[in-house]
């Protein structure tokens, strides 16, 4: 059986800047693989790469065993790729339940949506008791539920999240963490992008470590956990 | 706007949060005064204010108001009652569900302003004080008292900002100026509006009518005002007491109750918009009516563009020019090379197609780009339509649009039998040319309505939000941007097309010249842009009352001749100082204006 997702010598530059120099991994269905690193290792060039919003200088990236380099970000959308953007990017002046339903923005089965709407409040109760309010008048966590939320609306075969905890207090980000872990049961496939790298790793099947634009390191989340140089680098031991 | 609650204060600070008028008189003389001014200011309209005729509207009567002395009659009564409901009358405490002061306030200053404005008017034209009856000392003198009383009704005052001790004396002056201006919005402040009882919906439709019966007679009123004066005068008194009823926490309670049956209030505003050439009893006005009409439609598909979907287009006025020449070419014109008469149905769906295949043209290659190259873009192909229609004449290129004697002669329509370009007998009402042309244009603005009320609410509706609001998630939602914008251009430019091809037969001749980026006559594409902005981006009712505020001022205030465009500047100006989210708010954009302390800047919020 293929991965989900392979991607081989992926290689990104802004200009001249070489972002991402050439990093191979898969994920395979059922799976949560996390991408952790430091600042401006290229996590986020990475997800923006694989959801369209960049190009590729050279490489590979196949999703369900199809090329999506040349393939447009809203159809990449469509093909069950899903991302939630760093920052949270969610639409300010507009109501809980239209962001929502902009993340059902291909979809055109109706009673879907409505099924799937309520299913995101049942994940977050907090956004179905504000479900009129504006979205920027939502707090910083919430606000962060609300952009997972949205991405769960397009039922996407692969969720990418991009630093979900970023900016949370330890208990909004204990929630955020075990409404992955709650996704991940459902059989959610999830690649997640943190710096939190404990909850990342404690939570993830496959782990990688970036380091300017290079894979340094691959691991179950497990093993890299118990790695001496991560906890030295990542975890903030000597 | 609510009132701040203060902390509490030490005691040995003098209280600047307690209540005290802008004006020294004790509470209760200050709101005796300034009711008792409005029902004297009522019983003076009876009485005559001038000896002669000479001033227009005969105010010479005793026992019969007339002209100006209706406005101040309105103005006057309106005083009455919130004076009355500020007492605490029973049976008029709906009057006032967020506070009665500041209304009253506003409707003494509506009242003394036309009352003084008028009495100005008549010792002007006439020459002298002396030509004033003692009903004019009377009105002026009690109109006076009134907005005396009312200015020194108390209000919350706001506290002072601290300034540096050493601040120079400029500074010191601004700040104090700063404070001046803030304590004489507070004196204007309403309160937090009160829940009224619900009413059962029968009676919430019965007001809904009531509502609708008297924006008819409203407008109606502005469009027959014959004299410079009455429409000032109008324009006064409506300001103002739109103003009160609006801090009166009324026009919110009414929003609330239209919002809740929105379909019955549309149907009722076009019924009541189709009853007005049947308050006509010549054509005279219902000529202004369809101009409006057009003019206002035109505005309604603009806001699908630039309210909805955030495109700064300045050349929309070219597509309303495209479908007008596209169904004047098609109409039979002598002028015209095409030897063609379309019937109505095809010539309306070749200047909607003419118009579609133009936005197309326009809007693929530039809504790739940023939001200001499409600006640059759409002003350059709205002048590239006139002058090229002023050289399609036949010598300076091919023979299509007779250059700038333009498609001349455009016969009337006939529509099922039923000829436009004549008087019809409707239930002993005659409906002129004119007037035909109006209902048929009001077939063309449901149209446009039902298009942006249904694209609005919708999908697609949504995803033109979304791209205006952030780009960036909203391409991470699937949302094709070019698609989606490309769909709001066509949309918009077919909608004009539409207009265009009922103006060309209104208006017998199409030439150039109607199609300009500025100019006194509106529509242009300068005043399409002005109405939908001024009348509230992003909402149905806002370009309809832009866009006859901006037709009717220019048409009835002929004396501002040159300063027009000055005039107009300066309104917009100010308007955007002061309620950048237009007459008409959208809830959506209230909150991008006042929620966030960052200027207004619409131009940038409507780009790219
Ligand atoms: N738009 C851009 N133009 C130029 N350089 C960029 C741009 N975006 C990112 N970079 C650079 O690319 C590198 C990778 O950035 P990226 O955002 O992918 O890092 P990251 O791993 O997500 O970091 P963080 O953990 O801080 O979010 C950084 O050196 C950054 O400065
Ligand atoms: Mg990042």
């Amino acid at each position: 059986m293929t991965a989900l997702l392979e991607v081989e010598d992926l290689r990104v530059a802004y200009g001249k800047i070489q972002a991402v120099k050439g990093i191979s991994f898969t994920v395979d269905a059922g799976e949560v693989v996390t991408l952790i690193g430091t600042n401006g290792a290229g996590k986020t060039t990475t997800l923006r790469t694989l959801s369209g919003l960049l190009k590729p200088v050279g490489g590979q990236i196949r999703f369900r065993g199809k090329s999506l380099k040349k393939i447009p970000a809203h159809e990449i959308v469509s093909l069950g790729l899903a991302h939630s953007p760093e920052g949270r990017h969610i639409f300010p002046r507009m109501s809980i339940e239209d962001n929502l339903r902009l993340g059902a923005f291909l979809r055109s089965d109706k009673a879907g949506i409505e099924k799937d709407i309520q299913r995101a409040y049942g994940l977050f109760p907090i956004l179905g008791e504000r479900r009129k309010q504006a979205a920027g008048t939502l707090s910083g966590g919430e606000q962060q539920m609300l952009a997972m939320g949205r991405a769960l609306m397009s039922q996407p075969q692969l969720l990418m999240l991009d630093e979900p905890s970023m900016g949370l207090s330890p208990i909004m980000m204990q929630k955020i963490m075990a409404t992955i872990a709650e996704l991940k049961e459902q059989g959610t496939t999830i690649l997640l992008v943190e710096q939190n790298a404990q909850a990342a790793l404690s939570l993830a099947d496959q782990g990688h470590v970036m380091e300017v634009g290079n894979i340094v390191l691959s691991g179950s989340g497990r093993e890299l956990l118990h790695d001496e140089s991560v906890r030295k680098a990542y975890l903030g031991e000597d | 706007m609510t009132t701040q609650t203060t902390p509490p204060k030490s005691p040995d600070i003098p209280a600047a949060g307690a209540p005290a008028g802008l004006i020294g008189i004790p509470e209760r003389i200050a709101r005796a005064l300034a009711t008792g001014g409005g029902v004297l200011a009522v019983v003076s309209t009876f009485l005559a204010w001038t000896w002669t005729d000479e001033f227009p509207g005969d105010l010479t009567f005793y026992g019969y108001p007339g002209g100006l002395q209706v406005l101040v009659l309105i103005g006057g009564a309106l005083t009455a009652l919130f004076g009355l409901a500020t007492y605490g009358v029973k049976g008029l405490g709906w009057l006032t569900p967020a506070g009665g002061d500041a209304a009253l306030k506003l409707t003494s200053l509506a009242t003394f302003a036309t009352a003084w404005y008028t009495v100005l008017a008549i010792s002007f034209r006439l020459g002298g004080v002396v030509n004033l009856e003692p009903g004019g000392y009377v009105v002026a003198v009690v109109t006076l008292a009134g907005v005396l009383g009312a200015l020194a009704l108390p209000f919350e005052r706001p506290e002072p900002d601290p300034i540096d001790p050493e601040a120079s004396r400029g500074e010191r002056f601004r700040h104090d100026a700063a404070h001046g201006w803030h304590v004489v919005k507070a004196s204007f402040a309403a309160g937090t509006p009160r829940p009224l009882r619900r009413l059962p919906a029968s009676l919430e439709i019965l007001v809904i009518v009531g509502i609708l019966a008297v924006c008819l007679l409203v407008f109606t009123y502005g469009i027959g005002t014959e004299y410079d004066e009455l429409f000032i005068g109008f324009l006064i008194t409506a300001g103002f007491c739109f103003a009160a009823l609006h801090k009166a926490g009324l026009i919110a309670h009414a929003t609330r109750i239209t919002a809740r049956h929105q379909n019955i209030t549309i149907c009722g505003a076009f019924v009541a918009a189709a009853c007005f050439p049947f308050t006509q009893t010549d054509d005279q006005y219902a000529t202004i009516g369809v101009y409006i009409l057009i003019f206002a439609t035109v505005a309604l598909g603009l806001n699908i563009v630039v309210g909805l979907a955030g495109l700064l287009d300045l050349g929309y006025v070219a597509f309303l020019g495209v479908g007008a020449y596209a169904a004047a070419l098609v109409s039979g014109s002598p002028s015209s090379p095409f030897d063609v008469h379309f019937p109505f149905w095809a010539a309306v769906l070749v200047g909607a197609l003419a118009s579609l295949v133009f936005g197309v043209l326009i809007g693929a290659p530039t809504l790739r780009l940023r939001g200001d190259y499409l600006a640059i873009v759409t002003l350059g192909f709205g002048e590239i339509f006139r002058i090229a229609a002023n050289n399609l004449d036949g010598t300076s290129g091919p023979d299509l649009t007779n250059g700038s004697n333009g498609v001349s002669s455009v016969p009337d329509l006939e529509i099922l039998g039923f000829d436009l370009g004549v008087h019809h007998v409707i239930g002993g009402v005659t409906i002129g040319r004119f007037a035909n042309y109006f209902f048929l244009m009001l077939l063309i603005t449901a149209v446009v309505v039902l298009v942006f009320r249904r694209s609005g609410d919708s999908r697609i509706g949504r995803a033109w939000v979304a791209i205006r609001e952030d780009e960036t998630a909203a391409l991470a939602m699937g949302i094709h941007g070019f698609r989606v914008k490309l769909i709001a251009f066509a949309v918009g430019a077919t909608l004009a097309g539409l207009a265009g091809t009922v103006q060309a037969h209104v208006t017998y001749t199409v030439t150039p010249e109607q199609y300009l980026f500025a100019g006194a006559i509106p529509p242009n594409s300068a005043f399409l842009l002005a109405a939908v902005v001024l009348g509230g981006m992003g909402t149905i009712g806002g370009p309809l009352i832009g866009a006859a505020l901006l037709f009717l001022i220019p048409n009835k205030l002929q004396f501002l001749g040159n300063y027009q465009l000055f005039a107009f500047g300066l309104a917009l100006v100010l308007l955007m100082r002061f309620r950048p989210e237009g007459l008409v708010p959208n809830r959506r954009r209230q909150l991008e204006f006042h929620e966030e302390a960052a200027a207004p800047d619409v131009l940038s919020k409507t780009g790219a």
